[in-house]
């Protein structure tokens, strides 16, 4: 039998201590460190999410953009933009739910549980890492709006604000994102997740006007929570819209604050249940 | 000698399965000991080991790690365990020691006591000169010697190893057999989860035995050797070199043993269980001089745990 020597068996550590809601943050904040220290050694993951919505905006803008119109004759690439930013908050679910489904796969998630910390600790983590890169893949987004001609009239505060809709879309998102992450098992799931976000993305009124479509279709449109985010979006940026005589069309900004607050409301505590019950 | 690990008449049935995954488990480790948990896929292991860890719930019976139960005080529980499960539980874009800062931190280790430790478990478990190398780049050995030095951050009261080999080639093996030597030297109470009868033989002080699918519940305990006893000690084993010799061969052991010999022509060999294992091989060779028998082999041995363990789970004719 190997002896280890004296010098190398461990001297007992002392866990600091502290109260349940001190931890709850630093394990949030050391999750955190723990997704933004991946983007630092994997560049490519923030490659991923801003180099996807700019195509969309090459895509759009040079290739459909001459055919499109706007009903009244505004400007298609001054209505196109917000819904691209709307439509990047949408495909974040499954870059939350690749991460969550990663952990879970790896034992990551099973380790973090039997360890005694935090577990609101370990979502809270995944959100604010996830709010942060979909902040710079926003930004990102918007120099790119910019770069093609986009332009926000409204002046700096409702521009904010507009920003700031279309992250709370993304949060409540990620949370849809967490919670199918943790039900589902394998990677399979994941594509259908992938392919189901392009459906959800284009039956909407971000790229077309819903009075263009059919009657049943165009009233999933209109009432698709992303149509509210890009309509206020396009509201609060003064950018040309779609117009509509529906409750939801002539009141975007504040269906754009309901609707997330909703998805919110269902998907956080069915996550936090989720992991506390996860009895795989 | 204080119980480290108690579970007593654990229950478990996963929702929409007909056959419980525990029934009745029974489970004692004294602090400072290895215990072998031992079965085949399937017969509850993992769900024994993560009921012990406060991963699952179970649905009846009680357990406790250092005294603490684990559905009462699951955060106390977590205080005292390491969990080393089947699938190594690392970030692999970060390196090792990056990893062992973040488990560190995640046991709430002050930064500075979480460096200290991270350099102190590399070093003990040969991770030293890895570097930057992110965990996806080690081989399975490294991976689980990583695996389990972030499962001994705290110096935890136990360490549960579910499968450490599992999936490992034999270097790898022999790896993380030395890195777990080291730390039962060390002190530590390790219950160990392993389908390989040899792992259980190499490193546990004692044996449970669980029964096949569905059973959920331990069917023999005890040190390698006494259940090996406990199935009829030792074997002797005579090969013949001329096949004709077998018939009087088998007649000769059958004496010597006083027992039934069983006989495997092709090999030209016949056994028997004995109980006085010298007398039981002197008697033979003399026996074997006096009839004009050739031998070309004759051992005594103790029966495989592969035998012990067929044996244990045969379901009764």
């Amino acid at each position: 039998m190997t002896v280890v020597p004296p010098s190398v068996v461990p001297q007992p550590v002392v866990p600091q201590s502290g109260s349940r809601l001190r931890w709850a943050a630093a394990d949030g904040l050391t999750l955190t460190g723990r997704y933004l220290s991946h983007l630092r050694r994997q560049p490519e993951l923030l490659v991923n999410a801003i180099g996807f919505p700019i195509l969309m905006v090459i895509i759009f803008v040079y290739l459909f953009g001459g055919m499109m119109a706007v009903p009244g004759g505004g400007d298609y690439r001054s209505a196109l933009l917000p819904g691209l930013f709307a439509m990047t908050m949408l495909f974040g679910i499954s870059s939350t739910m690749v991460a969550v489904v990663t952990d879970a796969q790896r034992g990551i998630t099973d380790r973090f549980r039997s360890m005694p910390m935090s577990s609101s600790a370990v979502l809270l983590g995944r959100a604010a890492a996830d709010m942060l890169i979909s902040t710079i893949a926003l930004a990102a987004l918007l120099l790119a709006g910019l770069a093609v001609g986009w332009r926000a009239h409204n002046g700096l505060w409702p521009a904010l604000g507009a920003v700031g809709l279309l992250l709370l879309l993304r949060f409540s998102l990620l949370w849809v994102g967490i919670y199918l992450g943790l039900i589902v098992r394998g990677p399979g799931a994941v594509t259908a997740v992938q392919t189901l976000e392009f459906p959800v993305a284009f039956l909407s009124g971000l790229f077309v006007a819903p009075a263009s479509m059919p009657v049943v279709v165009s009233t999933i449109a209109e009432w698709n929570p992303l149509s509210a985010t890009a309509a206020a979006a396009r509201e609060l940026f003064g950018n040309s819209g779609w117009g509509g005589d529906s409750w939801i069309a002539q009141h975007a900004v504040l269906a754009a604050v309901l609707w997330p607050l909703l998805i919110l409301t269902v998907f956080a505590p069915l996550s936090v249940r989720r992991y506390r019950e996860m009895s795989r | 000698m204080t119980t480290a690990v108690l579970a007593d008449a654990l229950g478990k049935r996963y929702p929409g399965s007909d056959t419980p995954a525990l029934d009745g488990f029974d489970l004692t480790v004294p602090a400072g000991t290895v215990h072998g948990l031992l079965g085949p896929n399937g017969a509850g292991k993992t769900t024994a080991v993560s009921i012990l860890t406060t991963l699952l719930r179970p649905d009846g019976g009680r357990a406790e790690i250092d005294g603490i139960d684990v559905v009462r005080d699951p955060h106390g529980v977590r205080r005292r365990i390491g969990l080393v499960g089947q699938s190594a539980a690392l970030d692999e874009i970060l390196d090792g020691r990056r990893n062992l800062l973040l488990f560190g931190r995640l046991f709430h280790l002050s930064h500075a006591d979480a460096g200290r430790r991270a350099d102190e478990l590399l070093e003990r478990f040969g991770l030293a000169d890895t570097g930057a190398r992110p965990v996806a780049k080690y081989s399975g050995g490294m991976r689980r010697r990583l695996d389990l030095a972030v499962g001994m951050i705290l110096a935890p009261a136990v360490l549960f190893l579910d499968e450490p080999t599992t999936g490992l080639d034999p270097r790898g093996r022999a790896e993380v057999w030395h890195a777990l030597r080291a730390l039962v030297a060390g002190g530590t109470t390790v219950l160990l989860t392993t389908q390989y009868l040899d792992e259980a033989d190499q490193l546990a002080d004692r044996i449970s035995v669980m029964g096949g699918r569905g059973e959920g519940r331990v069917i023999a305990e005890g040190t390698p050797d006494a259940l090996r006893s406990r199935i009829g000690g030792d074997r002797l084993e005579l090969v013949v070199r001329h096949a004709a010799d077998l018939g009087r061969a088998a007649t000769l052991i059958g004496r010597v043993a006083g027992a039934r010999p069983e006989l495997d022509p092709d090999a030209r060999r016949v056994g028997a269980p004995v109980t006085d294992r010298m007398a039981a091989l002197a008697a033979t060779v003399a026996a074997l001089g006096a009839e004009g028998i050739e031998a070309e082999d004759l051992t005594v041995r103790r029966p495989t745990l592969d035998e012990v363990f067929l044996q244990l789970t045969e379901v009764p004719a």
